[in-house]
């Protein structure tokens, strides 16, 4: 399907939604310059993760309900989470099964498979590499663990970058280890978590750039905390905004 | 001196606190892990057939998980045919039993031993101890984690979390109460060090009259037992005594010879990092002339068939014990095994523990399925493709299932709130709403700093995003998603 004809939905994410709302609308400002006009269904509010992740599997089965909801009809749907898109396309038939509902079952294997990871849906589904970005900074990736081992992501999110004009691409080390975020894993294991994430927060230190960027504003927090409560002076930032910024005046 | 336990063991986060803080053994095991890490990508690399390895090694176990109960009488048969003796144990009270029966038969007050996990697991050691029979572990490691009355901390190298001079120490200090002393000069060097456990063992291996195995295999149609080791002290353990009791579980059981083809080769690479293992023994009953006079086995469920029952968790059956899901795990790295509170430390413990133990039966087993952040490391590099983070989360549904109808604590309220908040768009956008004015309380650079409890679990050590002015639904409709936007900063560019 052509993409100017698709029907295309951004799923915000409960978390960007509330508290980063600038890679929402970067996500916005990204697909129109490359010719979709993607909608907000307002009904969206989360994919459930947290719940199913915690083991709150009957509370979750409302969240997918308005999931599957405000996500009926279209052709994509377009998630600046590598976390939550894997949410959505592994865990919702758990949750459906859970509720014994056979049409949220159906529901489900209809839409989970619509929905795509932002690097996914620019790369797979609209076949571009090179969006047209300019970003003249010194940028370094954690490739995050959902988006790598559920999604299969593979290097998407690196070809991305690397067609970004002005940016340069420092490898970050031991890149695909988890950063400790995991969730309520983060509140429940606050030590083993900031163990983790401080040997992440060393590592971009290492790597000398000036921003950190990753799919995943959850991981970014987490990451992101841990170096500014160090006043390390490096910006956490979400892929979707380097990949939204343009030179100015262009 | 009775043995250590993981009896009584506080919950994950907690024996993890104090496990972080522990310099030596952060230390040896960030070192541990990756040398090791490094050897099995490697070896893993340069085998084409990788991937079809693993999905074969999956399959025969779920053919035999799947007709276990056949199999099962087929091993019986075979091992009966060969001249074994077979004893079948529920729990791990009627294993410890059988074995204790079978020494006090032969008069014996000592027994050899090959590291095996499972008679960690029904902790034979003390049993025997309490049953007036010394029990001597022969693998080096497992030698220094019990001269040491110390517990293990990782399924192949249970000594992982001491360095060299420690060992050096325990050697001098406790092998002499317990037979052959370390020569008074020893050094530190691993080379002399393995001597001083050559000659310590060597005594014990030609006196001892009855020896206690574990088996990585068993091998239904022609009733083989295979132990899979690197040391020759299994070796010794099963050819030089004249009575051999092997205890194994029941999942061990592999259909045919030729399976382990398969197997023999997931093994090896996946958990030492090397190509072959030193030593493989296998043993069909017993051989006049030829080593054991006398070979028991006792086939041990203690819990198995409950795991078994469990649709998602019976995958944990699969198991080979190769430890390659704990030397990718990063939260094992950090905390080591015996934060995990059993002799199945790292991923594999924190599904299969509390499944073999019940969900529900305590704090710190129902702490077990939350000991990882999801990252999928594991099943990644397990060679007998055990969704470890899938079963996680089943268990974490059973954790909160088993304590509904009790008393809600902060996080099932705070889940159930969660639930109602984001069930519907317009509650989400009046939290939202709210979160926007308390920007102007707490703001600070755009950040929040250190709060109480119980956010001070975040905020201890991390800062936190403040709230911002606008939810991006707020923005959404203000500005019809942007194409009414009439100021510059009106299309979402400001925000960070
Ligand atoms: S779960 Fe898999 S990786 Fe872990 S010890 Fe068992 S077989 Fe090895």
């Amino acid at each position: 399907m052509e993409p100017s004809v698709m029907k295309v939905a951004v799923f915000v994410t409960c978390l960007n939604d509330t508290m980063f709302p600038g890679t929402g609308t970067a996500v916005v400002r990204l697909l129109r310059r490359l010719g979709v006009d993607v909608e907000f269904p307002a009904a969206q509010t989360c994919c459930g993760q947290m719940h199913v992740n915690t083991g709150y599997v009957a509370e979750a089965v409302p969240i997918v309900r308005t999931f599957v909801e405000a996500f009926a009809g279209y052709d994509a749907v377009v998630a600046p989470s590598g976390s939550c898109a894997a949410s959505v396309r592994h865990q919702h038939r758990l949750v459906a099964r859970r509720s014994g509902d056979p049409r949220l079952a159906r529901e489900v294997a209809t839409i989970s498979p619509r929905v795509y990871e932002l690097s996914e849906f620019l790369i797979d589904v609209l076949g571009v590499v090179d969006v047209g970005a300019y970003f003249p900074h010194r940028v370094t990736l954690h490739p995050t663990c959902h988006s790598r081992r559920m999604l299969g992501v593979g290097d998407k999110p690196e070809q991305l970058l690397r067609a970004v004009r002005g940016l340069t691409l420092v490898d970050l080390p031991e890149a695909h280890e988890c950063c400790g975020f995991g969730g309520t894993f983060a509140l429940k294991n606050p030590d083993v978590s900031v163990a983790m994430g401080s040997d992440k927060a060393r590592h971009v230190r290492e790597t000398g750039a000036e921003v950190l960027v990753a799919g995943d504003n959850s991981c970014l927090m987490h990451i992101g905390g841990l170096l500014t409560r160090e006043r390390a002076g490096i910006r956490a930032m979400h892929l979707a905004e380097v990949l939204a910024s343009t030179e100015p005046g262009a | 001196m009775s043995p250590a336990t993981f009896l009584g063991m506080p919950p994950f986060p907690v024996a993890a606190r104090e496990a972080l803080a522990n310099s030596q053994q952060r230390g040896n095991l960030r070192n541990a892990t990756r040398t090791i890490r490094a050897k099995r990508a490697g070896v893993v690399g340069e085998v084409d057939d990788w991937e079809q390895l693993r999905r074969a090694g999956a399959a025969i176990k779920d053919e035999v998980l799947g007709n276990l109960d056949g199999y099962l009488e087929q091993l019986e048969a075979s091992l009966t045919l060969a001249g074994a003796t077979v004893h079948w144990a529920r729990d791990a009270a009627e294993a410890n039993r059988v074995v204790i029966d079978i020494a006090r038969r032969h008069h014996v007050d000592e027994v050899v031993k090959v590291k095996s996990m499972v008679t960690g697991e029904i902790e034979l050691n003390a049993a025997l101890e309490a049953a007036g029979i010394s029990a001597w572990e022969t693998d080096l490691a497992e030698l220094i984690v019990q001269l040491g009355d110390d517990l293990p901390s990782h399924i192949l190298v249970p000594a992982i979390h001491r360095n060299r001079s420690e060992v050096r120490e325990i050697f001098l200090r406790e092998m002499g109460k317990n037979g052959i002393p370390a020569d008074v000069d020893l050094t530190d060097d691993p080379a002399d060090l393995a001597g001083a456990a050559r000659r310590h063992l060597r005594e014990k291996f030609l006196r001892a009259k009855m020896a206690v195995s574990g088996a990585n295999f068993a091998v239904a149609d022609t009733g083989t037992l295979v132990v899979v080791e690197s040391e020759g002290n299994g070796r010794m353990c099963l050819t030089l005594p004249e009575v051999l009791v092997s205890v194994v579980g029941i999942e061990k059981i592999v259909p045919t010879w030729t399976d382990l083809e398969v197997f023999l080769q997931l093994l090896p690479r996946s958990s030492t990092g090397e190509r072959m293992n030193p030593y493989t023994s296998t043993w069909s009953g017993v051989t006049p002339g030829d080593g054991p006079h006398e070979v028991h086995v006792v086939l041990l469920d203690n819990g198995r068939t409950s795991v078994l029952a469990d649709e998602v968790g019976r995958q944990a059956l699969r198991c080979i014990r190769c430890s390659a899901c704990l030397n990718v795990c990063p939260v094992y790295e950090r905390t080591g095994g015996r934060a995990y509170g059993s002799v199945y430390p790292g991923p594999i413990g924190a599904i299969l523990t509390p499944m073999l133990r019940g969900i529900g039966t305590d704090e710190a087993t129902d702490s077990l399925p939350y000991a990882s952040s999801l990252c999928g490391a594991c099943f990644e590099a397990c060679p007998v493709l055990i969704d470890i983070p899938e079963v996680l989360v089943h268990l974490r549904e059973k954790v909160v299932d088993a304590h509904r109808g009790r008393m809600p604590g902060t996080v099932a309220t705070t889940m159930t709130g969660a639930s109602w908040l984001l069930t519907n768009g317009h509650r989400l956008a009046a939290l939202q709403m709210l979160a926007g004015v308390s920007r102007r309380i707490f703001w600070r650079r755009g950040r929040i700093g250190r709060m109480p409890p119980p956010l001070s679990r975040w905020t201890d050590a991390r800062d936190a995003p403040a709230p911002p002015r606008e939810s991006f639904r707020a923005w959404w409709a203000r500005t019809d998603g942007g194409r009414g936007a009439r100021r510059a900063d009106d299309d979402g560019r400001d925000e960070r």
